[in-house]
């Protein structure tokens, strides 16, 4: 399994070109992903004219640092001729005809499109299985789910069918699927990376972030897709970073909070004993270890499915059927139309979601779910900045288990909410979070440590991450396949 | 029993910024349908608002000119429902915390002022049309207009009969075209007027149920249709009927309104604060810089016309009805005219003319410097007043300025005594019962006189002079 470091060194060196990197990337998709399910669209043509773009550039001597490395772009960011379906019928035939700014700061660095990842329908999900499209496939149990809903993005570079990928976490999106498939993914604070462009689940709490192997990875990509943007008026007004800057700092001195309630009930044995052998190694490396606490880390869940399925049920009016996307076939007059579009384009979960979030909305309900959830919040946001006066990073579980088999959840909804315990506060609270491997559970599937940075404290994080990625090899082991 | 009519306003007005509120799009009207359309217009996924300064800027300067509060922070919100015209299925509008709250307009019903309390002005964006016509049995819709910025601004239920309402939306009318925010174009929708109408017992405190008539376009109709209503109502109650709560909409050609939809039909609308956009900052420096460029208000002004001009507070009030009528006076009178005669002029001849051709001051063919000139002629006793009435027709005609149809067609006023005299000895020989009258004490006798001697003089005589003559004659 290479690593983009060494992929734009080759490319650098003229080992390899962009057109040839991009077939043996292709050529494995085209062997792996039936498997898989991990892409939606696989266009070579498109793919190849990029490649030879990228190869051209090189020739010119304009070049960057990435041109010409592949990547795998969820299929939630709008890409101008890709058809852009968020996982879910009601954009089956939607081509974009524009591109994110996610999409536009991949272009404008070289970055190779190898194709469009699965995801849940419209980010809903935390298993990959509410995909239009089909259940994407853990690479390291076939059984498995990859996590979700950035499940497709995961698996894909777990399986080596995409050196790095984009994806969106929106309460956890992310960390879980990178922890399921034993990889690197980081969620950036909230406002780092546009939001413009990429089809809103809940628009408060989406984030575009990254998937790789390494941390080192994850902040190269993040330096392509991070930075203001004035089309986006939630972006933040900040400088642009270059996340790989402390990535070499040795971590004497750094402080690391765990926070009790991440290791109280409900965590499994075999994911606290991989957490508690990773913070020991952190200690070894210089490591303080001190003790926080995030008293109302319970509330997060129902704080979060209420904010988060509210946005949703206003987001997903627009899907009606007038413009674009699907429309029912036969209908009787407007109303039956929109009735039988939705009905029809929407599958369970983001109906479930609209239907909450249409409730706790409504006259009468308001102050009750949707205020309260809101007050919840900024005591959970609160709460992380206390924890912050006496540690640099926070360290937990990213979930109570590793991935659980394929259908296992699915008709249970809450049960598959709850799993979401230890990643929804982050985003309630905006704050950046990654998600390393750390080891695997008695079930031989992979177990991530999730590390929490202070606002705007991704190159702290990263760097804690790549100095563990230095003295372990978690990250290096690959599925077999 | 004697019933009291309660009525409040609601105001769209379409403000007049280049490009949408959300997006880069234009605002221009008339284009082919749904060109003028950005990403976040049609609602794309993934396309998000970004705020138009530029509309809060007119928001502002509203609210400055009805001397509101403006709010340091006001926050956006979507309210949600569905239909074709509203791309993504919700309008982002303000709902508790409006850009813009309180302030007052004053208005005048047959000479009686009376302050007219606003609750607030909100921020919000247009929806596009549904297009009816052209296809069988579809509907096809345009989004050109869909997110042009509109001022939603509402009125305290403080009027009392269609009088006072129309007073205040013509007053509000005037104030938005005089300061600019709106161009004032009611038949392409730029004001239109959602009035809440209700009825109660004389001396009842509690209003009754109100019924809101849904835009109305033209101040024609909005007197008809709260006449109409009004009636309505009172027959409803008097028949022994409640009044339920509706919005209805006024047919002009019938004359009637009719119920759109009941309260039972009304939307829950779910407001909740828009999360792609974050609450709108004003800080003092924004309204101070505003506040530089707004004009002088038409208050102010009727004051400065009064004081300066040394007119009456009618004619103040009447030349600032419209920002370019104000401005023509004043280039009038600059131009060396007096002012009240500027202003009688402006009143009379000129705005009847203009009436009567459809045209604002704006398109006078008659320019301030040559009706100044005009003026001027009648000041130095060249022409008489009547005859000046004439110059001003053929002025406008030709675009002559008054002295070359003066000197083109001998119009110059007679001032030589001994040519008038013989007029006047003409007349005086004919009129001998007129003499009689006069020296009995009736003093008005001789001007009926006047009117001989001017038309015995071609109109040319000056008519002053022409009764000087009479009297001493017949003295």
């Amino acid at each position: 399994m290479k690593t983009v470091k060494q992929l734009s060194a080759a490319l650098a060196a003229g080992q390899v070109s962009a057109v040839e990197l991009a077939q043996d990337y292709l050529a494995r998709i085209a062997a792996l992903n039936p498997k898989l399910n991990a892409f939606i669209t696989v266009d070579a043509e498109k793919t190849l004219a990029e490649a030879r773009a990228a190869d051209a550039a090189r020739a010119a001597g304009t070049a960057g640092l990435l041109t010409g490395v592949p990547v795998a772009h969820k299929d939630i960011f709008c890409a101008e001729g890709w058809k852009t379906s968020c996982g879910s019928k009601m954009l089956d035939n939607f081509v974009a005809p524009y591109d994110a700014t996610v999409i536009t700061n991949a272009k404008a660095a070289g970055l190779v499109t190898l194709g469009r990842a699965n995801m849940d329908e419209f980010a809903m999900g935390s298993s990959n299985e509410n995909s239009f499209y089909g259940a994407v496939k853990n690479p390291w149990d076939l059984n498995a789910v990859p996590g979700g809903s950035s499940g497709g993005s995961a698996a894909a570079v777990a399986a080596g069918l995409a050196p790095f990928a984009t994806g969106t976490d929106t309460g956890g999106s992310i960390r879980q699927p990178a922890s399921f498939c034993g990889i690197t993914g980081i969620k950036p604070t909230y406002g780092v990376v546009s939001r413009y462009g990429m089809i809103a689940y809940a628009s408060s709490l989406d984030q575009g972030g990254a998937f790789a192997h390494t941390a080192e990875d994850c902040a190269l990509l993040l330096n392509v897709m991070a930075g203001f943007d004035d089309k986006d008026s939630t972006s933040l007004e900040h400088a642009k970073e270059d996340y790989t800057r402390d990535l070499n700092q040795p971590l004497a001195g750094v402080k690391v909070g765990l926070p009790r309630e991440y290791f109280a009930e409900g965590l499994a044995g075999d994911v606290a004993a991989a957490i508690e052998a990773a913070v020991t190694e952190l200690k070894k490396l210089g490591a303080t270890v001190v003790d926080v606490s995030l008293p109302n880390t319970k509330l997060a869940i129902p704080s979060y499915y209420v904010i988060a399925p509210a946005e949703a049920s206003s987001n997903l009016s627009r899907f009606d059927g007038v413009r674009y996307g699907h429309r029912a076939a036969d209908y009787d007059g407007l109303a039956d139309m929109y009735e039988k579009t939705r009905a029809e384009g929407f599958g369970w979960e983001v109906k479930r979601r609209i239907l909450t979030g249409t409730y706790v909305l409504s006259h009468g309900y308001y102050d009750a779910y949707y205020l309260q959830a809101q007050k919840i919040r900024r005591i959970i946001a609160n709460d992380f900045v206390a924890a912050f006066k006496d540690c640099d990073v926070i360290l937990g579980p990213v979930a109570p288990t590793t991935a659980w088999n394929l259908g296992e959840k699915s008709d249970d909804p809450v049960a598959m909410y709850l799993a979401d315990i230890y990643t929804l506060g982050v985003n309630l609270a905006g704050l950046p979070a990654l998600s390393i491997p750390v080891g695997f559970g008695s079930n031989g599937r992979p177990v991530g440590l999730q590390i929490i940075g202070n606002y705007l404290g991704e190159a702290k994080m990263l760097n804690v991450a790549h100095q563990f990625q230095q003295a372990t090899d978690w990250h290096a082991k690959a599925p077999i396949l | 029993m004697k019933w009291e009519v309660v009525i409040g306003l609601e105001v769209h007005t379409q403000l007049t910024t280049q490009s949408k509120i959300f997006s880069s799009a234009s605002t221009a009207f008339g284009a082919a349908p749904n060109t003028q359309t950005a990403v976040v217009d049609i609602a794309l996924p993934g396309a998000l608002p970004v705020m138009n300064k530029a509309a809060v800027d007119k928001a502002i300067q509203f609210g400055l000119a009805i001397g509101a509060k403006i709010n340091q922070k006001s926050v956006f919100a979507r309210k949600n429902y569905f239909y074709p015209d509203l791309p993504k299925g919700y309008q982002i509008s303000q709902f508790e915390l409006p850009v813009v709250e309180g302030g007052a307009i004053t208005i005048n019903v047959d000479g009686v002022e009376k302050v007219i309390n606003l609750t607030r002005a909100h921020l919000e964006e247009d929806a596009g049309k549904s297009v009816h016509e052209d296809f069988h049995g579809m509907s096809g819709i345009d989004l050109n207009r869909a997110g042009t910025p509109l001022l939603e601004i509402v009125s305290e239920p403080e009027m009392r009969s269609w009088q006072e309402a129309v007073a205040y939306a013509k007053a509000l009318y005037s104030l938005v075209t005089w300061i600019g925010i709106c161009d004032g174009n009611m038949q392409e929708g730029s004001f239109r007027c959602d009035v809440n109408v209700s009825v109660r017992p004389e001396g009842q405190k509690e209003f009754g149920t109100r019924r809101e008539i849904k835009n109305l376009n033209s101040f024609k109709f909005m007197e008809q249709a709260i006449k109409y209503e009004v009636n309505w109502q009172i027959n409803e109650i008097e028949e022994g009927r409640k009044i339920q709560q509706a919005t209805i909409l006024f047919d002009p050609d019938t004359g009637e309104t009719r119920m759109m939809r009941s309260k039972e039909d009304a939307h829950d609308y779910r407001y909740f604060p828009d999360p792609d956009l974050p609450p709108l900052v004003i800080a003092d420096e924004w309204i101070e810089r505003v506040k530089a460029t707004l004009p002088e208000l038409p208050v102010a002004m009727q004051a400065r016309f009064q004081s300066q001009y040394g007119i009456p507070a009618y004619d103040a009030t009447t030349l600032t009805s419209s920002k370019e009528m104000a401005a023509f006076f004043e280039a009038v009178v600059a131009a060396g005219a007096d002012a009240k005669l500027a202003s009688n002029w402006i009143m009379g001849d000129v705005s009847a003319t203009l009436n009567r051709e459809e045209k604002t001051i704006a398109d006078s063919p008659v320019s301030a410097d040559a009706l100044a000139l005009l003026i001027k002629r009648v000041m130095d006793n060249t022409i008489n007043n009547k005859t000046a009435k004439d110059v001003l027709k053929k002025m406008w005609e030709s675009g002559d300025s008054a002295d070359t149809i003066i000197e083109r067609d001998g119009l110059k006023q007679e001032t030589d005594t001994g040519a008038i005299e013989a007029i006047v000895d003409a007349v005086l020989a004919a009129n001998p019962k007129a003499i009689e009258e006069y020296r009995s004490g009736k003093e008005k006798a001789l001007n009926a006189l006047v009117g001989q001697v001017m038309k015995g003089s071609g109109g040319k005589a000056n008519p002053g002079m022409a009764l000087e003559l009479l009297k001493k004659k017949v003295s």
